[in-house]
């Protein structure tokens, strides 16, 4: 019998977002759970760090969500609902039922895989997923890198390779450099980011930082980059790409919370749609940090109840999203990256589903029953957001489970 | 040859496989849905193609069916993924392998190869099946394909013969000598061939069809787990049981090493989610037969409804009151085995041909309660 547990107020995903609406919504003396499949917590930005903390800032997060009384369930995958007030989840392998009174999501982000051709081949990354894995002990020192793609993600990822010994050939930015002119003369406003831009930078060197080109094609050893009317080929060991980030929607959508443009719909207390259930961070609209952290917080005083606390956040929620919408603005993909990919380029790498097999059909379902694009063991978790820009096709609905797991788990008693 | 002009309503396994034998046969063929092709019970169904033995008009149909997916199967393009891999029946215990027994004997009787198993030869043939269970019988010549890119292949076929397709707008009506669509449009034809699965009933009314909703798991790629699509002796019990619900055990290799297991039954639900309790027991029941599934990974669960008829039989041929008027539905699970025979039945009925097997036990009247004309 899968084992059980209960709590009044349940948080999905140990991200800023997650961990700033934990330690909220625990300020009011309710019985939280923090839910998580990495063993510990920071999410994707501040994985592994709960020891060693990259910023004051982190360093303070880890502090209060160690300091408050929360009930851990890390290396623990949400498969789904199953009933009213209740989520089927695994944990080392095994089936455990959470039930909550309310329930919080901030299942965050993953990256945006854009295909192109070459962008299967072993020596091309996601540049978050790279990270990752220099971070789990990936040898770096002395290899070379060419980072590509868009956003802050780019300059971030860069310097901590550098950092840990990696020779960055260049970072090559897709947007064009007068939006990042523009987006970087309003930074005055923001003196935090613009300290964290500049510290950015200086740590970055003499590394270069092209802006206006972007990867057309990747074989082993090289990377070949275009600034449209021109193309030039640029060897490196390894090829780190990040396009964006694409919301981790699949729980809201398995719990039929309502979708605005490809995010859950909140309103201004972060409560979706569906009764008790709230959201916070990237998945209600992709805007970093501070936006995650502000939405949490907001999100575990309205789940608790405490309304008060909520409001008084409010506008700090809406300077952060003022900032995240010049971010949109200034890192928006330009057309060339959105149709990088030739006919026998693969787009679903689980079912061998290439380009050209998915032209002409007319919808994600149709595409799916007939080529298997998306149906394999990632369940559409990186084709899904490349057939969206690809072909404009939308996902409405996700089928259960949604981690894969041992059949045996889904027997129940 | 120029036949008349005929609307098929439904791109399901049954409508496509209609409109293929239509157009070959020189018909004007129109296939109407508004869902995308092979998109409802067909993309829920396992795609398994037996030849049953639990009545005779089942028997016919079926084998004929099977002969002539035999001849297709040539044809066939890769992504239908066509498998001879055969039906391997598992009896659990004594009292069960006295039905095995039966079960050979009718197929003998037919001229039908099949294979009795003895509790060694079972596990020789699926090792991953429990230790312990009585024995089994093998049809070798069953086969599986995958439903929707076999609808898909047999709307192309239709389609290369001058047929055209019109997906995206529903069926609103059936009417007089044609069609409504919910945008209004009108498409008159000489026949309609309704074969609109469980929705059929929506557009013919008198038509005694009920929902059969099912749920499947399918798991990671382990090839080499399954080499037969396995089923239990009391599947049948389960398929042609009470109201109750019921599941059973079946599960199937597919070419890409997945294994596709089934299967439930539960009659008069409409909401297409997950239904928790059903799933365990269609779990549970899968394990006590073969409990090294516990460890394989599922990565999606789906649901789809069959439209079951009250004597498990379909409706196959003309209404009986409205000429010109065709139906082709109530397949239950047996829509992708069957629809090759159903489309001969329908097209020799449109035709006016003698039909390759007796039509009688698919007529709609059976099942139909006839108003008085005045």
């Amino acid at each position: 019998m899968p084992s059980s547990r209960a709590f009044d107020i349940l948080v999905i995903g140990a991200g800023p977002a997650g961990m700033a609406a934990a330690v909220a919504a625990a300020s009011s003396g309710s019985r939280v759970g923090v839910v998580d499949d990495n063993p510990g917590p920071g999410g994707q930005i501040w994985r592994n760090e709960g020891h060693k903390p990259s910023t004051r800032e982190a360093a303070a997060w880890f502090e209060q969500i160690r300091s408050s009384s929360l009930d851990y369930l890390y290396a623990t995958q949400v498969l789904g609902p199953i009933g009213s007030g209740v989520l089927l989840a695994e944990i080392s392998g095994c089936a455990v039922e959470l039930s909550y009174d309310r329930l919080i999501l901030a299942t965050g982000a993953r990256e945006l895989f854009l295909p192109f051709p070459g962008w299967t081949l072993p020596n091309v990354f996601g540049a978050g997923g790279f990270q990752a894995l220099v971070k789990s002990g990936l040898p770096i020192e002395g290899k070379s890198v060419v980072v590509a793609g868009s956003g802050p993600l780019l300059l971030a990822v860069a310097a901590y390779l550098k950092r840990h010994g990696a020779d960055v050939r260049l970072v090559a930015e897709q947007a064009p450099i007068g939006k990042l002119a523009r987006f970087g003369l309003g930074l005055w406003r923001e003196p935090g980011k613009l300290k964290q831009a500049i510290r950015l930078k200086l740590s970055m060197g003499a590394t270069r930082y092209k802006a206006g080109c972007w990867p057309v094609a990747a074989e082993v050893g090289a990377v070949t980059l275009s600034n449209g009317p021109k193309t030039w080929r640029e060897p490196c060991d390894y090829l780190a790409c990040g396009f964006g980030l694409v919301p981790n929607t699949e729980l809201a959508l398995a719990l039929e919370c309502s979708m605005a443009q490809g995010f859950v719909g909140v309103d201004t207390l972060q409560r979706t749609t569906i009764p008790d259930v709230f959201a916070a961070g990237e998945i209600t609209g992709i805007g970093g940090l501070d936006l995650s952290l502000v939405e949490g917080q907001i999100a575990g005083h309205s789940a608790a109840g405490d309304e008060v606390s909520a409001r008084k956040l409010f506008g700090r929620r809406e300077r952060a999203r003022l900032f995240a919408r010049g971010l949109d603005r200034t890192f928006a993909l330009r057309d060339e990256v959105q149709t990088l990919a030739r006919p026998d380029t693969i787009v679903c790498r689980c079912e061998d589903v290439c380009y050209s097999s998915l032209a002409g059909h007319g919808s994600w379902l149709e595409a799916k029953l007939q080529t298997r694009c998306g149906m394999g063991a990632c369940q559409g978790r990186v084709c899904g957001a490349a057939v969206g820009i690809l072909y404009g096709w939308t996902r409405t609905s996700v089928r259960p489970p949604i981690f894969p797991t041992p059949l045996g788990n889904l027997a129940g008693t | 040859m120029s036949e008349g002009r005929v609307v098929v309503v439904g791109a399901g396994i049954v409508g496509t496989a209609i409109a293929r034998a239509l157009a070959r046969d020189g018909h004007h063929v129109i296939v109407v849905d508004g869902r995308p092709v092979g998109s409802g019970a067909t993309a829920a169904g396992m795609g398994h193609i037996p030849v049953m033995d639990d009545s005779e008009p089942q028997f016919a149909l079926s084998r004929y069916s099977q002969t002539l997916w035999d001849e297709l199967s040539e044809r066939l393009p890769a992504s239908v993924e066509f498998d001879r891999c055969g039906t391997l029946w598992v009896a659990a215990d004594d009292e069960e392998m006295v039905e095995i027994d039966r079960k050979k004997r009718f197929y003998d009787e037919r001229g039908l190869p099949s294979d009795v198993l003895d509790s060694r030869a079972l596990l020789r043939e699926e090792p991953n099946l429990r230790p312990g269970l009585a024995g089994g019988l093998v049809l070798p010549r069953d086969q599986v394909v995958y439903p929707p890119c076999a609808a898909r292949f047999l709307l192309d076929e239709a389609l290369s013969m001058g047929s055209e397709a019109r997906i995206g707008t529903p069926v609103v009506a059936i009417e007089g000598h044609g069609v409504r669509l919910a945008n209004g449009e009108q498409i008159e034809a000489d026949a309609v061939v309704n074969a609109a699965g469980w929705h059929a009933a929506t557009l013919t009314p008198g038509l005694e069809i009920r929902p059969r909703k099912g749920h499947l798991i399918i798991t990671d790629r382990y090839p080499g787990y399954l080499r037969h699509q396995v089923l239990e002796l009391g599947y049948l019990k389960s398929a042609h049981g009470s109201d109750r619900d019921s599941v059973a055990f079946n599960v199937q290799p597919r070419r890409t090493g997945q294994v596709l297991l089934g299967s439930s039954r539960q009659y008069d639900i409409s909401d297409p989610k997950v239904d928790r309790p059903i799933l365990e027991r269609m779990v549970k029941r899968a394990l006590e037969y073969m409990p090294t599934l516990s460890r394989l990974s599922a990565i999606r669960v789906w649901t789809g409804f069959r439209a079951a008829t009250p004597d498990s039989l379909p409706i196959i041929g003309p209404h009986p009151e409205h000429p010109g008027l065709f139906l082709a539905t109530g397949h239950e699970g047996l829509g992708i085995s069957t629809s090759l025979g159903t489309a001969e039945l329908i097209a020799a009925q449109v035709g006016g041909r003698t039909s390759p097997i007796p039509p009688e036990p698919y007529w709609p009247a059976r099942l139909m309660t006839v108003t008085p004309h005045v």
